[in-house]
């Protein structure tokens, strides 16, 4: 789980924090709610998880509340990892 | 006479009712910045709150509309001591803080000529648009001031980057910051002497064909906005609005700004992402009585169900009301059952400036029809081919306007041809399909070109393929509409690579985000296939309906005149 969450973050600041935004982003931070991810961008970061964690995640699991923290994304990627549903 | 909140009775609604409630005569000088703030004030209603803000941890702020109006003064006359000028593009480029709304209303006291953005763009489109515009200046946040950065020296006529939260940040030369807060405040100021045909805002729009394109809008559209908000959003003397919509898009200008505060109308802004608990938590908060919203945002609530919103109390909700893409039927009804009334959908775009075919309050609702012309918009359907007017109820046509109502626009910024083609046979074509029912309801049943429409914003096909060959990767490509069942339909890109490339997921994931930084998370492909070649003609060109066609599972037309494989 800290693996994943470790990667999740690296992506976000990587890909979604931008020169010049001084934002942390950490385990509970929200990633939606707080602008950093909007609904639109969620899609190329579910299909990071899919591909880097070898899941498939159905679109109605893709909500925005599932991936507004990186700890709820780290739960929803568990689940799909381990097939509980 | 104080007509601010006045209800008006059915056969009072028209531009000319609204010209007399606004105190405006033909001739007179008009502001939109003035009649939404000092206006408001000399009726009485100085401590009043305006605007109720909150960001997305919950910190807010209330102004009254004597904030509204000394603060607008205090922003217009920054901008004029940086050398602004009346007729100056000043462009507002900010996530939905305070300074967005009242340097909107700033700009135009100070008879500037205002752009707003979604502060999503990335730096291509922000530089397509701020050149096209020859604008002056940009008033945005630290956060998005790299963007400027990147593309500033492609900007020759950009004299000026305002940053209203730079404390601490090292400017460069051309960069301001300015801090409204700690400013001296301007309680007087002289508002330019700005006319009916004075131009106020130009909010760009995507097409099918090449870039997107400026849509000036004039001060006499406070007309139309002032009437349609008052009559299709209901707003009453007491009410507390929330227009969901980011002013970066005209909903949230003509209906975010001028129609709720040329009312005299209190609304509250949410500057926060979605999130069901969260918005329900907001209205519930702050009573929000009116609440203007968006299918892609019902959708999401659906999703949620109603369980979600009965953990809330809503019952100060009075009236719904949606825009940007058609409404299904699905959604009335849940809204029905979930705040125990319906959204009404209303239908515009960027190049009306108001609402023109809507459901009104009272007005019987037939779930999936967009409503009947607002009063004082004679509308219809014309052929597609003669642009003639279809008398035969059911048949489709494209929906036509008769010219001159306040808010049409009056120019594409610089292309008159662009300009001229929205007008056909005496009408103003919006470039959309319908169908009129026997009792007068219009229908929608599609786009009459390659735009996408992904949650109610238009996003063109050739902006997003011009993007796309600027990846290393891409020889050609294609953008069409995939339908979507929460967002109507998202961006699929056909990609044909160069020699030495591989379709991979890794090289998926990278061209995703290549054009969501480049252009905007709506502009982002939300699939990519890549091919081996793409339909076109036997002149080259591509050929988008096949493809949109194939998505959609609809027919794919004539197909005689494409290039053999």
């Amino acid at each position: 789980m800290d693996e994943i969450k470790r990667m999740v973050i690296e992506y976000v600041k990587r890909e979604y924090i931008e020169e010049g935004d001084d934002r942390e982003v950490k385990e509970d931070t929200p990633l939606i709610t707080g602008g950093i991810v909007d609904s639109f961008s969620m899609v190329s970061l579910k299909r990071f998880l899919e591909k880097k964690c070898a899941i498939q995640i159905p679109d109605a699991e893709a909500s925005p509340e599932a991936f507004n923290t990186v700890n709820s994304i780290a739960l929803l990627v568990e689940r799909f990892r381990t097939g509980a549903r | 006479m104080d007509t601010v909140g006045g209800p008006l009775l059915p056969d009072q609604v028209s531009w000319s009712r609204a010209e007399q409630d606004l105190g405006y005569r033909k001739g007179d000088l008009i502001n939109i910045g003035w009649h939404c703030s000092d206006r408001i004030c000399r009726l009485g209603h100085a401590a009043k709150p305006a605007l109720i803000w909150e960001d997305a941890q919950g910190d807010g702020r209330v102004y009254s509309f004597d904030d509204l109006r000394v603060l607008t003064n205090t922003f217009a006359r920054h901008l004029q001591g940086l050398g602004l000028a009346p007729g100056d593009r000043i462009c507002l480029f900010m996530d939905r803080v305070p300074e967005l709304y009242i340097g909107f209303l700033g700009v135009l006291k100070m008879g500037g000529i205002v752009q707003p953005l979604f502060s999503a763009f990335g730096d291509e489109s922000l530089l397509t648009r701020l050149e096209n515009a020859g604008t002056a200046a940009i008033v945005t946040q630290r956060k998005h001031l790299h963007k400027v950065r990147k593309i500033r020296d492609r900007l020759p006529q950009l004299k000026l980057a305002v940053v209203v939260d730079a404390d601490g940040l090292e400017l460069r030369d051309g960069e301001r910051a300015f801090a409204l807060d700690r400013e001296p405040r301007v309680e007087e100021f002289e508002v330019h002497p700005t006319t009916a045909e004075s131009p106020s805002v130009l909010h760009y729009t995507s097409g099918t064909t090449g870039q997107p394109k400026g849509a000036q809008h004039v001060h006499y559209s406070l007309v139309s906005q002032y009437l349609t908000a008052k009559v299709v959003l209901d707003l009453r003397p007491d009410d507390v609005y929330w227009c969901n919509a980011d002013p970066g898009w005209v909903t949230g200008t003509s209906y975010g700004i001028i129609g709720p505060w040329s009312n005299g109308t209190t609304q509250a802004v949410l500057d926060s992402g979605f999130n069901s608990e969260r918005w329900y938590a907001f209205i519930a908060k702050h009573r929000i009585t009116v609440w203007y919203s968006a299918p892609t945002a019902i959708r999401l609530l659906m999703r949620d169900g109603t369980g979600a919103a009965q953990k809330f109390d809503l019952a100060s909700l009075r009236h719904l009301a949606s825009v940007g893409e058609p409404l299904n039927p699905e959604a009335v009804l849940w809204s029905k059952e979930a705040f125990g009334r319906p959204f009404h959908d209303t239908f515009w775009q960027t190049e009306t400036g108001c609402i023109v075919i809507t459901n009104l309050p009272g007005m019987p609702i037939k779930p999936g029809s967009m409503g009947k012309p607002f009063p004082g918009i004679t509308a219809t359907v014309v052929d597609l081919k003669s642009y003639e007017p279809i008398p035969r109820p059911g048949s489709v046509g494209l929906i036509a306007l008769r010219p001159g109502w306040p808010s049409m626009m009056r120019e594409y910024w610089k292309n008159p041809g662009a300009y001229q083609s929205k007008f056909q046979n005496g009408w103003y074509l919006c470039g959309d399909r319908a169908s009129i029912d026997e009792d007068g309801y219009y229908w929608f049943v599609g786009r009459d070109d390659d735009v996408i429409n992904t949650g109610g914003h238009l996003v063109g096909p050739f902006e997003i393929e011009s993007a796309l060959l600027e990846h290393p990767a891409v020889a050609e490509s294609a953008a069409v509409a995939k339908p979507d069942k929460v967002n109507m339909e998202v961006v699929k890109a056909f990609v044909v690579l160069k020699p030495g490339f591989a379709p991979s997921d890794d090289l998926d994931l990278e061209i995703m985000n290549f054009i969501r930084k480049r252009l905007s998370p709506l502009a982002m492909p939300q699939e990519i296939a890549f091919v081996e070649s793409l339909p076109k003609t036997r002149s080259g060109k591509i050929v988008r309906r096949v493809l949109r066609a194939q998505e959609f599972g609809e027919p794919v037309g004539d197909l005689s005149t494409l290039m053999d494989d």
